[in-house]
């Protein structure tokens, strides 16, 4: 499903001395079937922009429309109807996290789309699975006696047991030890591939998002700095330093080679791009 | 007090822990036969997979929790030793895994003065620590918010703070940098680094971003509760195989030498930072 976002501005506890405005003016459009990232700054404002895209904080003004529809203007049933496709993992699983059991917790957002039993359960398992959990060890277990990162990938399995359209991810590596946040991402990417659905994840991470996503939106105190092509966003080191943040390791190691090596391209992000770029340089 | 444990900060001495169920069946071994101490001044990075018992480590070390098998000792009081609980914790802080556990207070500011009051710092004093502890973390804008209005790498640096302002001896971080920017966290590393070098402080460092424990003195590997490897960054990240096995990482210029060695270009296998690549690629 697309996401438009028009006109988007929160203020919070506006009114108060604690009054903070933490959007402004934001217009973007997400295109159905694209897989984009949001980077920046601590309270730079992206937990409280997706947290509008499922109608979790309302606007101070402007509206969210998702698949043709204003989410504001829905009457709340439709609403509901409209957030079981949208999928959204916290960025503390602490709090999203609720019920006694792990399979409980993971079968609660398919149970609310109405799947049969059978089909939940198939679900649960294949999502606690996709986060490299073993079912039958976790699945009694309370969430709450989990270590963090494996607490974590059980809020992420319950989001994608839900298949979502749209997939909101805040911040999900954060506690995932290498190999978890591997492989976690990778699935993600295979189901994008596979269902088409929309992926929007948020991280500080500059590797993961340089490996995986389409479009970079780049956030400053409530406001856009780029909406584009990693390729370019990630080319203006300057300007992301200036807000907080950086740009792949990779990407500084080809900035200091290119004394020695004037050819070499700066546009790599990845381990895998270096090496391949190193090497063509070297063997010429 | 024998030389030895003068110069110890943290010993662990042959610990298992069990999380005990109500159905011993389910009972969880986190910790199994884990040896190992800390001497003073030491910065020591840990690494693990999920699960690994890091946290737990790190639980027992501030006396949260008790082995339950064999003895910790921080800075030669025994943690099952209830009359010295107060001596311990203040001796070595701890900023846990989610910050949410350790925000107390309704004000950020008295969120951070929370930990020297309690050590009894004269008021004045706190004034100051809470201002330089805020002023690291890049807070002192937030001083007068509530902090579960805060983002949640602000509420991480809070959490930083607090024990900052605390200036204890040594300081347990369990992935405190899980939350933040780039900035923010090489901010923080910075910090860890200049405490750990300048005022001599113990730092103790969970994390799983591997580049940032690259300049560690020594680097513990845990793996199902069990200790696998122990050496300096140069000799633990030579094991990019072994490492990868057990869910682990190695930073990205190790991983690229690694690679670049594959496709037989002739360069060192123990490259960590950037710096050493450019030199490796450059002579
Ligand atoms: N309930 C609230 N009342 C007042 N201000 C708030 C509230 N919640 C958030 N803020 C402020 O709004 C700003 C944006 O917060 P937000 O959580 O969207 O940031 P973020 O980009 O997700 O940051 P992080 O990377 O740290 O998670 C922050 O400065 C934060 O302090
Ligand atoms: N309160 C608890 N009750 C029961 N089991 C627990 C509890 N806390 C942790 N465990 C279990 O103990 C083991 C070690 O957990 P610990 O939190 O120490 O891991 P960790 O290395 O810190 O992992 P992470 O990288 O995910 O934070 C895990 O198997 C976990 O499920
Ligand atoms: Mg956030
Ligand atoms: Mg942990």
């Amino acid at each position: 499903m697309p996401v438009e976002i028009k006109n988007l501005t929160h203020i919070y506890s506006q009114g108060s001395p604690f009054e903070f405005q933490a959007l402004d003016d934001i217009n973007i459009t997400i295109e159905d079937g694209s897989f984009i990232g949001i980077i920046g700054h601590t309270g730079s404002g992206k937990s409280t922009l997706i947290q509008h895209l499922n109608g979790l904080l309302n606007p101070t003004s402007g509206t969210v429309i998702v698949d043709g529809m204003d989410i504001f203007a829905q009457k709340k049933s439709e609403l509901i109807q409209l957030r079981h496709r949208i999928g959204l993992v916290f960025q503390y699983p602490e709090h999203q996290l609720f019920e006694e059991t792990v399979h409980k917790d993971v079968a609660f957002g398919p149970k609310n789309q109405g799947l049969t039993e059978e089909e939940v359960d198939d679900r649960v398992r294949n999502s606690i699975k996709m986060v490299g959990l073993d079912y039958d060890e976790v699945k009694d277990k309370s969430p709450f006696e989990l270590s963090g990162g494996q607490m974590r990938r059980v809020a992420i399995a319950g989001v994608l047991a839900m298949e979502p359209s749209v997939l909101i991810l805040d911040e999900p590596t954060a506690g995932l030890d290498p190999r978890g946040r591997d492989e976690i991402l990778a699935q993600i990417k295979t189901m994008h591939q596979k269902n088409k659905n929309t992926v929007i994840l948020v991280s500080h991470s500059m590797e993961d998002i340089g490996k995986l996503v389409e479009k970079i939106l780049v956030m400053n105190e409530g406001k856009i700095v780029y909406f584009d092509t990693p390729n370019r966003v990630f080319t203006e080191i300057e300007t992301l330093e200036k807000i907080g943040l950086a740009v792949p390791e990779v990407t500084y190691l080809m900035r200091r080679l290119k004394k020695k090596y004037p050819e070499i391209r700066e546009d790599i992000f990845t381990v895998e791009a270096a090496k391949n770029e190193i090497l063509r340089v070297i063997r010429g | 007090m024998t030389m030895e444990t003068e110069k110890k900060m943290i010993e662990v001495q042959n610990v298992r822990f069990v999380y005990p169920h109500n159905n011993e069946e389910e009972n969880v071994i986190a910790l199994d036969g884990v040896d190992f101490h800390i001497n003073k001044g030491e910065f020591v990075g840990i690494i693990g997979h999920n699960g690994s018992g890091k946290s737990t480590l790190a639980k027992l070390f501030n006396a949260i929790i008790f082995p339950t098998q064999g003895d910790v000792w921080v800075n030669g009081f025994n943690t099952k030793d209830q009359e010295h609980l107060w001596d311990i914790r203040q001796t070595a802080g701890m900023v846990f895994q989610n910050p949410d556990n350790q925000l107390v207070a309704t004000i950020v500011e008295d969120d951070v003065a929370f930990g020297p009051e309690n050590l009894g710092v004269p008021p004045l004093e706190i004034r100051t620590r809470v201002d330089q502890a805020l002023a690291i973390v890049e807070m002192q804008a937030y001083a007068h918010q509530k902090p579960h209005q805060l983002s949640g790498g602000q509420k991480q640096r809070i959490a930083i703070a607090g024990i900052l302002a605390m200036e204890p001896e040594c300081i347990i971080f369990d992935e405190p940098t899980a939350m933040l920017d780039p900035s923010g966290r090489r901010e923080v590393m910075t910090t860890i680094r200049k405490l750990n070098q300048d005022k001599n402080m113990t730092v103790i460092h969970i994390t799983h971003y591997m580049s940032e424990i690259i300049g560690a003195d020594r680097i513990i590997v845990l793996d199902k509760g069990k200790i696998v490897m122990e050496g300096t960054p140069e000799t633990i990240f030579k094991n990019v195989q072994a490492l990868k096995k057990i869910g682990l990482d190695v930073p990205p210029m190790t991983e690229l030498a690694y690679e670049l060695r594959n496709e037989g270009i002739n360069i060192r296998d123990n490259i960590l930072s950037i710096d050493e690549m450019v030199e490796a690629l450059c002579q």
